[in-house]
C-alpha cells in the first residue's frame, strides 16, 4: 500500500470520529448521575460528554508523544480537566464533596508536575 | 437570573477546554503544545468554577470553588513554567519553522 493511500485512509477515519461524536452530542446527552429535579439536564450531559472527549484527546498526547515533556504537559491538562469536571458534577448533584475532591486533586497535581519538570531537568530534588 | 449568567459561564469554559485540547493535539513541537492547552484550559477551568460559584451561591460549595480558582491561577502558570525550563534545559529541540531561539542565547551569554 503506497503512502498517500495511508494517509487519505487516516484522515478519513479521523473525519468519520469527529463526524460520529458531534452527531451524538447533538442528539443524545449522557443522562448519568443527575438528581431528579434538575433543569437544564440537556446542557448538563453534553458538558460532561466534551470534557470526556477533551480528556480522550490529552491521553492520545500522553499514549504518543514524542518526547517525554509532551508527556508531562499531556499530565497537567489531564489534571486540570478533571478538576472543571468535578465542578460540572458539584452542580448536577447539588453535593458539596465533589469540590472537596477537585481542590485535593488540584494541590496533588501541581506537585507531582514540579516533581516531574525537575526530574526532566536533571537535577536532584532538594536543590 | 445567576442560574442563566452561571451556565453561560459554563458553556464559555467547556468551549475553551475542547479548543485547548485541539491545540495539544495538532501543533507541531512541545512549547507551542504547552501555550495553547495551558492557557485556554486553565482559563476555561477557571471559568467553569466561577459558573460554579454563581449557580451554588454563597454556600459551601460556592466559597471552595472561589477558593480553587484562586489556587489554580497561582498554580498552574507556575507547573507551565517549570515545564517549558525543563524541557529547554532537557535539550527538547524547536520545531523546523521557529525562527528565534532567546533562552539559548542567554545561557550563551551568562557561560
Amino acid at each position: 500500500m503506497k503512502i498517500e493511500n495511508v494517509k487519505i485512509l487516516r484522515w478519513a477515519i479521523g473525519t468519520v470520529i469527529i463526524v460520529g461524536c458531534i452527531v451524538f452530542v447533538l442528539v443524545k446527552p449522557l443522562p448519568f448521575l443527575f438528581y431528579h429535579d434538575l433543569p437544564n439536564v440537556g446542557f448538563f450531559g453534553r458538558a460532561l460528554f466534551i470534557i470526556l472527549l477533551s480528556s480522550f484527546l490529552a491521553l492520545y498526547r500522553i499514549w504518543k508523544g514524542p518526547t517525554g515533556a509532551d508527556r508531562v504537559v499531556a499530565v497537567d491538562i489531564f489534571g486540570i480537566l478533571i478538576i472543571g469536571f468535578c465542578a460540572v458534577l458539584t452542580i448536577t448533584t447539588k453535593r458539596s464533596w465533589y469540590i472537596d475532591i477537585a481542590i485535593a486533586w488540584a494541590l496533588q497535581s501541581f506537585v507531582s508536575v514540579l516533581a516531574l519538570s525537575k526530574y526532566l531537568e536533571g537535577k536532584d530534588f532538594d536543590e | 437570573m445567576n442560574n442563566t449568567i452561571g451556565l453561560i459561564f459554563v458553556g464559555i469554559g467547556i468551549a475553551f477546554n475542547l479548543f485547548g485540547c485541539i491545540g495539544l493535539v495538532r501543533l507541531p513541537d512541545v512549547y507551542n503544545r504547552l501555550q495553547a492547552a495551558t492557557k485556554c484550559v486553565t482559563l476555561g477551568t477557571c471559568s467553569i468554577l466561577f459558573g460554579t460559584f454563581l449557580v451554588m451561591g454563597f454556600t459551601a460549595a460556592g466559597i471552595k470553588s472561589i477558593l480553587c480558582m484562586w489556587f489554580l491561577l497561582l498554580a498552574s502558570p507556575t507547573a507551565a513554567h517549570a515545564i517549558a525550563r525543563g524541557a529547554h534545559r532537557a535539550g527538547v529541540k524547536l520545531c523546523q519553522e521557529s525562527v528565534a531561539d532567546q533562552y539559548a542565547e542567554d545561557k550563551e551569554g551568562e557561560a
